[in-house]
């Protein structure tokens, strides 16, 4: 039994650590921390830097161009990544489709897709959910009719995260209507300069552009687009939530925000004296760091075991569920850390060169917007609910 | 990163259980609990003769020489059988005092009697009026020729009438709530001025009043050094909530497989009741609550022998606060999952759900540890084994 890390992986973190702090710019890393806005250019630069390290993905094979890494060295550039205020990786390509086509794609499309998403090339986007198909995603709709040597894809997909800066989107659609309703789902790869594909923008409560609806109107996708076999592409679904798990606890991203909060509470005055020497306050905070304590505990458990070649199982649900609690509550205290200054909503003010003067203080400004996104984590990746069903029947039998 | 047992490890994990399996039944415990002792003597020397009682004994004074990870793995399984053998306060406390601070005399004198069985030690730390607090010390100690004179009372004292051999903090100056100023004696509860009150707990334990009435105890019956035994109390009493942490999951897990059970057994509508998502997600939530847990009692096992204080009390309150919240959601959640049957004595949940509830009072509840998380650094982190204070340089 023991907690730490072997010399070898304390050298590796130390080599992580050493990379990270040399190569990640300033003015990302301070955006990432004070929450501000990040474009299109802010995550690719990041993911170039990580690709010409070789390190963009050390979860694949080394003969697709990933790193091969056990479950602790991935840990550890994560955790590395996340404190130092690195931004997140646009999972779709890196975490969800690449892994997908490197299993069950053809020759061809390992060779053109996988260079690419490597490079950040492709921007890659999700076509699971549709208007009337989210928990229960294989009612889905879309349609695909096979026409010669190419589908034609009509429907649409919603929550869309990032469509507007897509190449590509991997979808799920309808290729069969008769027998159960697994059976008649594909996994089609689909071009999302294509003619007839409108993106539209879905603003949410905090007044961000983060996801959109995605409308297919006889759109034409070549048969070699396909993935896979026709009819199994519920199977491949599956497949891809189960490597969706990669820092699904997001302990790293909470121990930095834990550390801002503290930052915040310490600043902020209260009867007089720092709001973190108020006992109720103080309280809540330490309780949520209590979680993480244990949660941390727990995913490193889970690491090990799956290190020790288990694979990633229904654990992984449990993760989900826990980090993502923690992730809301620590939005929540620092939006109330800040008090009235939470209400203030000049998003021109939340950016590293706003010059004006500004209202409440720097830190303030994005909170009360990133609480109110960051209720969208329990909802996405499966919604806490349905990890609840998940844990319910494949752990406990019920 | 390791969380795989030793093979020694394994060994002992194995030894207890197959132990406990065969002479501690639900049934085996209700006796136990009704006797007039209310431990098992039986048990006791089985105990010793599998060498569960030098667990925390190092291996030259002929012990296990285990740490917080093998007391851990104690301590889950008497949990998960609801044991009420006075191992906590014997093992986990006294043999581990005595091993930090003791004299070799008194190392080899009471190590080896511990060890097989032939006596059991109780540690009365706490005062009525001082809560949780263990610098609450209103009992005095005086020198008086050769011998300490004690005065004061201890309050609920687990196991206090059983033990043949009390641990009692006690002041040697200053006033109560200082840190200066506590020592801790061998008090024999034979001994002249000794009074006390043996009553039941709710968990089917056993706890004293006990009471020290001018009581005149011999000059080595000190154990440790005059006045600054609080670090050495606050060491003993973080190893008793590692241990204690351990022992709730072991009930955790418990409760959770005989509610699972009870789930997929009781039928109602035409159906087992477990088929219901509401009841399904409560079930989820147990489970949760009982990983978490585990973690925290993982994590208080290995921090309980880090010599950095501060590291080690914010492991310990950390682990503790946790385990009392857990503990109070998987316990009513058992009940409610069980519907009327929860409500009886007849079944085992009940009695794991009380001793839950006691878990959480034992050395600082939720609220308390909470509170000792948030400021552990501010508290001074004195050595166990401070110098010896000069009395001439005092005055």
């Amino acid at each position: 039994m023991d907690l730490n890390y072997t010399p070898e992986q304390l050298a590796f973190r130390d080599e992580v650590r050493a990379f990270v702090r040399a190569s990640l710019p300033h003015e990302l890393s301070r955006k990432v921390i004070e929450h501000k806005h990040l474009d299109k250019a802010d995550f690719l630069t990041w993911q170039r830097i990580l690709f010409e390290k070789g390190w963009i993905a050390p979860h694949w094979p080394v003969e697709f161009g990933g790193c091969g890494w056990d479950a602790v060295r991935r840990h550890i550039l994560e955790e590395e990544c996340a404190a130092a205020g690195a931004p997140p990786l646009i999972s779709f390509g890196l975490h969800m489709v690449g892994p997908v086509i490197y299993t069950f794609g053809s020759p061809e499309q390992k060779a053109r897709y996988l260079p690419r998403i490597l490079s950040s090339e492709d921007w890659w986007c999700q076509g699971y959910s549709e208007p009337g198909s989210g928990s229960d995603l294989a009612s889905l709709q879309t349609r695909a009719v096979r026409e010669g040597d190419h589908y034609v894809v009509n429907g649409q997909k919603t929550w869309t995260t990032l469509a507007q800066h897509a190449d590509m989107i991997f979808c799920l659609v309808r290729t069969s209507t008769t027998g159960k309703k697994q059976e008649g789902i594909s996994f089609l790869l689909i071009d999302m300069h294509s003619p007839g594909i409108t993106v539209r923008p879905i603003i949410t409560l905090d007044g961000a552009h983060e996801v959109n609806e995605v409308w297919f109107e006889d759109v034409r996708v070549p048969v070699e687009n396909l993935v896979g076999e026709e009819g199994r592409g519920w199977t491949y679904a599956k497949f891809l939530l189960s490597h969706e798990r990669t820092n699904i606890a997001g302990v790293s991203r909470s121990k930095r925000e834990l550390a801002f909060l503290k930052a915040i509470a310490a600043q902020e005055s209260d009867g007089g004296r720092p709001l973190i020497d108020n006992v109720r306050f103080r309280d809540k905070i330490s309780r949520v760091e209590i979680d993480l304590m244990a949660l941390e505990i727990t995913v490193l458990r889970v690491l090990a075991a799956e290190s020790a070649g288990k694979a990633p199982g229904p654990e992984a649900s449990i993760l989900k569920i826990k980090g993502t609690e923690i992730q809301q509550a620590l939005s929540e205290l620092m939006m109330e850390a800040v008090g009235p200054y939470a209400l203030p909503y000049l998003p021109a003010q939340w950016s590293n060169h706003w010059l004006g003067e500004r209202v409440g203080p720097e830190y303030a400004g994005p909170l009360a917007a990133r609480y109110f996104n960051m209720r969208k984590v329990t909802i996405y990746g499966g919604s806490n609910e349905i990890q609840r069903n998940i844990i319910s029947q494949a752990i406990l039998g019920l | 990163m390791d969380f795989d047992y030793t093979e020694e490890q394994q060994m002992l994990q194995d030894a207890i259980g197959r132990f406990l399996e065969k002479n501690y039944t639900f049934e085996q415990r209700r006796e136990i609990v009704a006797s007039r002792i209310g431990y098992s003597p039986t048990v006791w020397e089985g105990m010793a003769a599998l060498g569960l009682l030098g667990v925390p004994v190092a291996a030259d004074a002929g012990g296990f020489g285990g740490g917080g990870v093998e007391t851990m793995i104690v301590m889950e399984a008497l949990g998960r059988h609801l044991s009420v053998e006075p191992y906590l306060g014997t093992v986990v406390m006294a043999a581990s005092c005595v091993g930090a601070v003791g004299t070799k005399d008194q190392k080899d004198y009471l190590l080896p009697l511990i060890m097989d069985g032939s006596m059991r030690l109780a540690c009365a730390f706490n005062e009525p009026g001082g809560r949780y607090d263990l610098n609450h010390v209103q009992t005095t100690a005086r020198q008086d020729g050769g011998f300490w004179i004690l005065n004061g009372a201890k309050s609920v004292v687990l196991h206090g009438a059983v033990a043949d051999l009390l641990i009692v903090s006690a002041r040697t100056s200053g006033a109560p709530g200082d840190r200066e100023g506590i020592s801790l004696f061998f008090v024999n509860p034979g001994e002249d001025g000794v009074g006390g009150r043996e009553y039941p707990t709710y968990d089917g334990m056993r706890a004293a009043e006990i009471t020290l009435d001018n009581v005149q105890v011999s000059h080595d019956s000190l154990i440790g050094v005059d006045g600054h035994a609080l670090p050495v109390i606050e060491l003993t009493v973080d190893r008793a909530i590692a241990a204690v942490c351990a022992e709730a999951v072991g009930v955790m897990e418990a409760l959770n497989a005989a509610t699972l059970e009870y789930l997929k057994t009781r039928k109602q509508f035409g159906v087992p009741i477990g088929r219901f998502q509401t009841l399904q997600h409560r079930m989820v939530d147990m489970v949760m609550h009982c990983e978490q847990a585990k973690s925290m009692a993982l994590l208080a096992a290995v921090k309980v022998d880090d010599p950095d204080v501060v590291e080690r009390r914010r492991a310990v309150s950390a682990a503790k606060e946790l385990i009392g919240r857990s503990g109070r959601f998987v316990g009513q959640q058992a009940i409610q999952l069980h519907g009327g049957m929860g409500m009886t004595d007849e079944l085992a949940v009940g009695h794991f759900v009380k001793r839950l509830a006691a878990i959480d009072t034992q050395y600082g509840d939720a609220d308390h540890h909470l509170d000792r998380f948030a400021t552990a650094a501010q508290t001074p982190a004195e050595p166990i084994l401070a110098k010896p204070r000069s009395r001439w340089k005092q005055l």
